[in-house]
């Protein structure tokens, strides 16, 4: 069975779901605070004569209902950065701190990178890996634009992340927001259930578990990983979970997000998972007009 | 992914460090900001410099190991290796603000202009070069990018991939 209809045992008013689904999605801006303050970007707007609307979950983001952002000063500037909300989900849970090292397994094209090193005042270092140098493209560009100085890109499978580059240090966090069918995007991609089959989901899945394994292996004792994709299926999002709390020392933790979401579901067709997966959260588009995620955090054992 | 195209070395404290004849010393990056745009030094104390490839500097918040091989450390920040070292649009734009020296301030139909790639005769009665260009917004004067000042013109310097309409 194919999305939306296979997830109607696990989401809460499935018709509500299904329409938003077929809703475009608004455009949305982070405001690049390595570069300008909330109330600049705000003033900026205002003299642009663009209308924005804030996002009641965080200060940094705004709804632009009139206009996508590119051709106008705050954005040529690199104060603000075109980015849905629920993107600015995991680099916010995942909480660096400035000065800090810290991982993003699949940075291109830099959205959540250009936002860690924002959230880390610009200090410290934050690897951005990628495999596909077509997106470390974009991914530069977005670095740039931003005015980070304390992102390094690399260019590698994260399934094999070497540490050697940078002296062998293990990092503090790691964002592992992994590709994936990208179910949760049908509102920007209305391709998206199109391209879906049974044997991506698979396929992916196993990428998954390797990626967040190395994520795990790559982070200090008692750091910080968050998981996330922007996908709906368990296969992709809690029985990755399940296999990496079986497979490394590490446990899932709670963590507040002032989204409306539900918890992570511990069956799915034949398959029961650990239950602290509960701990993680599923945003579904018809709750706050937004993507669909899926966002999990998790602590490596001291 | 190891050649020599994605190594990045770190530049020599001063020319008692130098090893490689032609590369820049931090020394001198210093000296170039502070005498040409009179952005002090201690503007920069908490970065490293990387050089890759001829030339090409970037700026960097961390300290690797050097060298280094991977893809971007940080952001590109200079062009040195030419008769006139050249800043990048985003170093002016991170840095600029602390420019005191060579700096021009548009109107904003000029600095629309600016951005959208035209050259223009502007007056300028300071040193002829590149300068720091900018503009008011929302309360700021905002470095925009670099320019090129020459007989009595302002060449834009904006990259063409960074060029926008911005005007009404």
């Amino acid at each position: 069975m194919e999305p939306p209809e296979r997830y109607r045992p696990i989401v809460d008013d499935f018709e509500a779901f299904r329409a938003a689904c077929e809703r475009p999605l608004p455009s949305a801006i982070r405001v690049n605070t390595i570069k300008a303050s909330v109330a600049e970007v705000r003033a900026a707007l205002d003299e642009a004569d663009i209308a924005y609307e804030p996002v009641d979950w965080h200060e940094e983001l705004f709804v632009l209902p009139d206009t996508s952002p590119g051709a106008n000063w705050p954005y040529f500037h690199g104060w603000i950065h075109g980015q849905e909300e629920v993107s600015a989900v995991p680099a916010a849970v995942l909480d660096p701190q400035p000065g800090e090292r810290v991982w993003d397994a699949c940075a291109a094209p830099g959205s959540k990178a250009t936002q860690l090193a924002a959230l880390m005042d610009d200090r410290g270092e934050v690897v951005a890996t990628d495999n596909n140098l077509g997106r470390i493209s974009a991914l530069r560009t977005n670095t740039e634009r931003l005015g980070a100085t304390s992102i390094a890109v690399t260019h590698e499978d994260a399934r094999n992340h070497s540490l050697k580059p940078f002296g062998g240090a293990e990092y503090d966090r790691a964002l592992v927001d992994v590709p994936c069918s990208c179910e949760g995007t049908i509102r920007k991609n209305p391709d998206a259930f199109e391209e879906w089959s049974m044997s991506h989901v698979r396929g992916i899945s196993g990428v998954q578990k390797d990626i967040l394994e190395r994520a795990v292996q790559a982070t200090k004792a008692g750091g910080t990983v968050v998981y996330s994709t922007c996908t709906f299926a368990p296969e992709e999002n809690e029985a990755v979970l399940d296999h990496v709390l079986e497979r490394e020392d590490c446990a899932l933790v709670d963590f507040d997000l002032a989204l409306d979401h539900r918890e992570g579901v511990t069956e799915w067709q034949d398959d029961e998972f650990d239950p602290s997966v509960r701990k993680a959260k599923r945003i579904y588009p018809h709750f706050n007009d937004t993507g669909g995620f899926f966002c999990a955090k998790l602590e490596v054992a001291q | 992914m190891s050649n020599d195209s994605t190594k990045f070395t770190r530049l020599p404290e001063s020319d008692a460090d130098r090893e490689a004849s032609e590369r820049a010393t931090r020394e001198e990056v210093l000296d170039f900001w502070d005498e040409r745009f009179g952005v002090p030094p201690e503007t920069f104390d908490d970065y490293t410099f990387w050089e890759r490839g001829k030339g090409k500097l970037w700026i960097y918040r961390g300290e690797p190991p050097s060298p280094v091989d991977v893809e971007a450390l940080g952001m590109t920040f200079l062009r040195t290796r030419q008769e006139h070292w050249k800043p990048t649009l985003e170093a002016v734009q991170r840095f600029g603000e602390h420019a005191s020296e060579c700096v021009i301030h548009l109107s904003e139909g000029e600095a629309e202009a600016f951005v959208a790639g035209y050259d223009q005769e502007l007056d300028w009665d300071g040193d002829w070069g590149y300068l720091v260009v900018t503009h008011d917004l929302a309360g700021r004067q905002e470095p925009v990018g670099v320019g090129l000042y020459v007989y009595g013109e302002l060449r834009s310097q904006v990259p063409k991939g960074r060029r926008r309409e911005l005007g009404e």
